[in-house]
């Protein structure tokens, strides 16, 4: 028998103050404004968000410099990236993005690999920018065709104050005016990995935008349709199922960023007609600059399940003439057929499943379409770093009613999937094992599980594919023995 | 349209349609502006040659694809492997995230670890308050036992004294004064994680043998005949364990393992998530302290702890992660020696069996090329193995191996005429290995993950047996060390080797008169 609304609103605020007495009060206190049960019909989700998260509790987020290597720069793939500081963060964050891209890795691309100037004792006593001078000449003399350098501060670099802006300047000069980006994204900078999108934003407007010569190109010839994808990161190649969308629209898609992405696409983007964004979290700062100095719109879109992609086709579509409205229907109706074999193979297998999702950027609402075209609810949802207008625009995703938790932890977050009890939980590798072992059917809803693309309609075909076979999978029936039983 | 329900296609084919690629082709024509295509076959081919290799040697300040991580991966992985303990890393949070998602990849396991989420407040002003509060939340929430405190760069640059803030922590009552909260200092900027493991080991040991920071009295050494074992950072280590174990009760030895993370890296699924599994319990770490010796099975890894433990009076057995015949005949006659027991008849006929594996297979490694990089004491002890193989271990390549390490490295191609002409480079990394694979080729490469970049671009077979393996699963609850470990590494070199074979002669009408069916 499935309970009412009210019935599940109030177990649901049961369950947050139950979940909060364990903290010590003052901790309680603070946690009690991350967690909430969506109403209907108001502005916002009802937590606090993008705030400091409370030391000795197992947070799931990352840091700054993870926001901007990790997530913008890291992916784009005819620079080298050097992670500045000790030799951590560069190893952690070695390829785990699945940042999919075409190139001769170690000659003209360098996405899966990891530079770093392994900070040494002495580097932190005297200062490290003598030795970036020294890594750059090394890049330069090992790297040739390497089309650029950014610099990724870890930790140590803005503690000890050393210059990279300087270093990055002299050395850009000296190399003919190569374009080398200083990065102050180090971990402590911020609540999380969003300041890190921020400050990746704006080194791109600082140190690209600024720096080139917008005729740098004289044979870039502009057309009326040129848009540019916006915070795709490639995962598993989701931006070029993405792309292939746009492209049979009629449009021209002049940048990817930044997954497959180049500097040479970046530095082109101010000319775009219409700047087409997917990660509203990580890029919409970029976007905002782009309205503001180029006067070029943007329009956030989803590519998750056929309604979504749908819904969004036609609203990137209304920015353009007739003939890409025409074009666009045509792309809808040509992969109806597809979208509704993928339902009818999938939906009854998954149909009124119960989703928990715990997961960045934009995923934690975009992908609910998705679930939701599938037959599936989701019944929680939170955003490892999302801030108040992340949660604003969850509102039109989420039903009334819905566990909302921010910057979750992870003894909340068990305990809310052991009184819930979804069906599937969609969230990182960090929590993939717990919620397995608990016997919950699980999908890493950062890395797609080493599947993929999810995006657009090829995508989709992969996600309803996956949901099932994590769902459906024997291994749950086991995970009891018979004799438990 | 290359997508359908009835077989779904992903990345693996899905981007291989010729929608894609021409797709791909007109991205790269009209936007990348991209070098040349000969100008790309141009730089490759210069990547490949002795000159490359001399000014890819010469760079002084520069690191590409290093095969070691940072001190407090180190300290985390030692945390995990004492009794109900949680690891709390002092120091930016994104750190933790790191260092949970890197052991999960590799173990395919869940790992508890909290931070004192420092932020640019504590950067100014230290991170005190966020001991004090980070203790108080983790003792209420996640009930251990002990918390084992490390450090990230951050903390170490600031300054933080963990004595004194644990000590700060305990009055303002975050948890109770007699709660246990060893605690070691791990800068990344320090050594890797096989130092933060050493730093980390020693601060356990030290709060429980020397008083827990002052507050009780140092313990009294009472000698008895058991013997500790210390395992080092080790990423087989649910496997290798659990051999050890084998063997030490074959030898009916009283031991206490120091530091076993074998059980939280290795839980079942069955309904329930355990946050804390196994491990050695304290009482174990101070009854220790009377042991009669303690072997160490990676002397590079456990260079203050050796010494520690020497100091507090125990004799203390130095190996090299023993990996073959000899390394495992050093451990059981080191056994033998320090209780005065004879090897038991079962290993001695384990030792047979795996010598006579050896025989059968011997002529196909005798004279095969390897190169191999990893932690110090792996390479030493599978240097030594491939030497007993009659294998040439040509390329023995460490980033946290230092000169000392070379040179005991070069003591072992020494002592074996299949040394000769094989070479160590100490503090070098996996781009100075690209430009040996390429100038100096070998037959095969044993490494972790990151070394299928070297396979992909210089064709060379990689073996995977260095942590981190992430693209291969459930390697590491077999063992590599003793005599069942070193079958293990055998089987696993010898399957490579005959895939090599296999694909090599595979063309059916051309060159599958090799593929034989007996070898």
């Amino acid at each position: 028998m499935s309970m009412t609304i009210e019935e599940k609103k109030a177990q649901n605020a049961a369950l947050i103050e139950e979940v909060l007495k364990a903290y010590p009060e003052k901790t309680a206190k603070k946690r009690a404004k991350h967690l909430n049960v969506h109403e209907e019909g108001k502005p916002d989700c009802g937590v606090k968000s993008n705030i400091k998260s409370l030391p000795g509790v197992m947070t799931i987020r990352g840091c700054a410099y993870a926001g901007s290597k990790g997530v913008v720069w890291g992916p784009i793939k005819d620079m080298v990236h050097i992670s500045h500081g000790p030799v951590g963060c560069g190893q952690y964050s070695w390829a785990a993005r699945r940042n999919y891209y075409i190139g001769m890795t170690g000659v003209d691309t360098f996405v899966t690999m990891q530079f770093t100037s392994d900070f040494q004792e002495k580097d932190i006593v005297f200062g490290g920018d003598k030795k970036l001078e020294a890594i750059m000449d090394e890049i330069q003399q090992l790297f040739p065709l390497n089309k650029g350098i950014t610099v990724q501060s870890e930790c140590p670099i803005g503690l000890i104050g050393d210059d990279i802006e300087a270093v990055s300047k002299k050395k850009s000069k000296e190399y003919g005016g190569h374009t080398i980006v200083p990065v102050r994204c180090e971990g402590f900078r911020g609540v999380s990995q969003s300041l890190g999108h921020h400050i990746a934003n704006d080194a791109v407007r600082d140190w690209v935008f600024d720096k080139t010569d917008p005729n740098k190109r004289p044979d870039f010839v502009a057309t009326p349709y040129d848009v540019a994808i916006i915070g795709d990161y490639n995962i598993g190649g989701d931006a070029w199922s993405s792309r292939i969308l746009l492209e049979e629209m009629g449009l021209r898609v002049i940048a990817q960023w930044s997954g497959d992405g180049t500097i040479a696409e970046l530095e082109n983007t101010p000319k775009a007609k219409l700047n087409v964004l997917h990660c509203y979290r990580s890029m919409n700062y970029i976007s905002r600059h782009m309205e503001e100095k180029y006067g070029i719109p943007w329009v956030e879109y989803n590519f998750f399940g056929p309604s979504k992609i749908e819904a969004s086709l036609r609203e990137i579509a209304s920015h353009f003439d007739d003939a890409i409205k025409a074009k666009t229907e045509e792309v809808i109706a040509k992969y109806k057929p597809l979208m509704q074999a993928v339902i009818d193979k999938y939906r009854p297998r998954l149909e009124g499943k119960k989703v928990m999702l715990f997961v960045g950027g934009l995923r934690p609402r975009h992908v609910i379409g998705a679930y939701e075209d599938l037959g599936m609810e989701v019944v929680g949802t939170g955003y490892e770093f999302g801030h108040n207008d992340d949660y604003q625009r969850t509102t039109h995703y989420v039903k009334d009613g819905t566990l909302i938790y921010d910057d979750v932890t992870g003894y909340e977050f068990e305990k809310f999937v052991e009184k819930v009890k979804p069906d599937l939980v969609g969230s990182g590798i960090k929590e993939k094992y717990v919620f397995q072992k608990m016997g919950v059917p699980f999908r890493q809803m950062h890395s797609w599980d080493y599947s993929g693309p999810y995006h657009g309609y090829d995508g989709f075909a992969i996600f309803a594919r996956d949901m099932d076979m994590a769902i459906n999978s024997p291994i749950w029936a086991l995970s009891k023995a018979p004799w438990k039983e | 349209m290359p997508q359908s329900a009835s077989k779904v296609i992903d990345h693996e084919h899905l981007f291989r349609e010729p929608e894609y690629q021409d797709m791909l082709a007109n991205k790269k024509k009209d936007f990348e502006y991209n070098h040349s295509d000969a100008k790309v076959q141009e730089i490759i081919q210069w990547t490949k040659t002795e000159e490359y290799k001399e000014k890819n040697f010469a760079r002084q300040n520069l690191t590409v694809n290093p095969a070691k991580a940072c001190q407090p991966l180190g300290a985390v992985f030692v945390a995990n492997g004492f009794h109900k303990t949680l690891s709390f890393v002092h120091g930016s949070q994104g750190c933790v995230a790191y260092y949970r998602s890197h052991f999960s990849r590799h173990f395919k396991e869940p790992t508890s670890c909290v931070s004192s989420s420092m932020t640019e407040d504590a950067a100014v002003f230290g991170g005190l308050n966020n001991m004090i509060d980070g203790l108080a939340n983790t003792y209420n929430l996640y009930k251990p036992e002990m918390i084992a405190v490390s450090t990230t760069c951050m903390a170490e640059v600031i300054g933080d004294d963990l004595n004194a803030f644990i000590k700060t922590a305990k009055e303002k009552g975050s948890v109770p004064s007699e709660f246990d909260v060893p605690f070691a200092h791990t800068p990344a900027f320090v050594g890797s994680h096989i130092t933060g493991y050493d730093n980390a080991l020693l601060g356990v040991l030290k709060h429980f043998w020397d008083g827990k920071a002052d507050t009780t009295a140092k313990l009294e050494r009472v000698a008895d005949e058991s013997i500790n074992f210390i395992g080092g950072f080790d990423g087989f280590v649910v496997g290798n364990m659990k051999e050890i174990k084998r063997i030490l009760d074959l030898f009916e030895v009283d031991y206490n393992v120091l530091c076993d993370p074998s059980g939280s890296w290795n839980t079942p699924t069955d309904g329930e998530f355990r946050m804390y599994e196994g491990g050695t319990t304290k009482e174990t770490v101070e009854k220790a302290i009377n042991a009669k010796a303690t072997i160490v099975f990676q002397e590079f890894c456990c260079e203050k702890t050796a010494k520690f433990i020497e100091e507090h009076g125990q004799e203390v057995v130095r190996l090299n992660s023993p990996i073959g015949v000899a390394g495992t005949d050093r451990f059981l006659q080191a056994i033998s020696r320090l209780t005065g027991k004879p090897i038991p008849a079962q290993l001695e006929r384990e030792r047979g069996l795996l010598v006579d594996a050896m025989a059968d297979s011997q002529s196909h490694l005798h004279g095969k090329r390897f190169a191999l990089y990893g932690d110090p004491d792996f390479l030493l002890g599978m240097t030594g193995f491939l030497l007993e193989l009659g294998a040439e271990p040509a390329h023995v390549l460490s980033t946290n191996g230092d000169s000392v390490w070379a040179e005991k490295t070069q003591a072992l191609f020494d002592a074996s005429p299949f040394g000769a002409g094989c070479k160590t480079y100490p503090k070098r990394d996996l781009w100075h290995m690209r430009s040996l694979l390429y100038t100096e080729p070998v037959d095969f490469l044993i490494g972790n993950t990151y070394g299928k970049y070297l396979e992909r671009d210089t064709g060379t077979p990689l073996i995977r047996m260095v942590f981190p393996i992430f693209d291969r699963h459930h390697y590491h609850v077999r063992p590599i060390w003793g005599y069942e470990g070193a079958m293990r590494v055998l089987v696993d070199l010898l399957d490579e080797y005959f895939e090599t074979l296999d694909a090599n002669t595979i063309v059916p009408g051309k060159t599958d008169y090799s593929y034989d069916i007996i070898r």
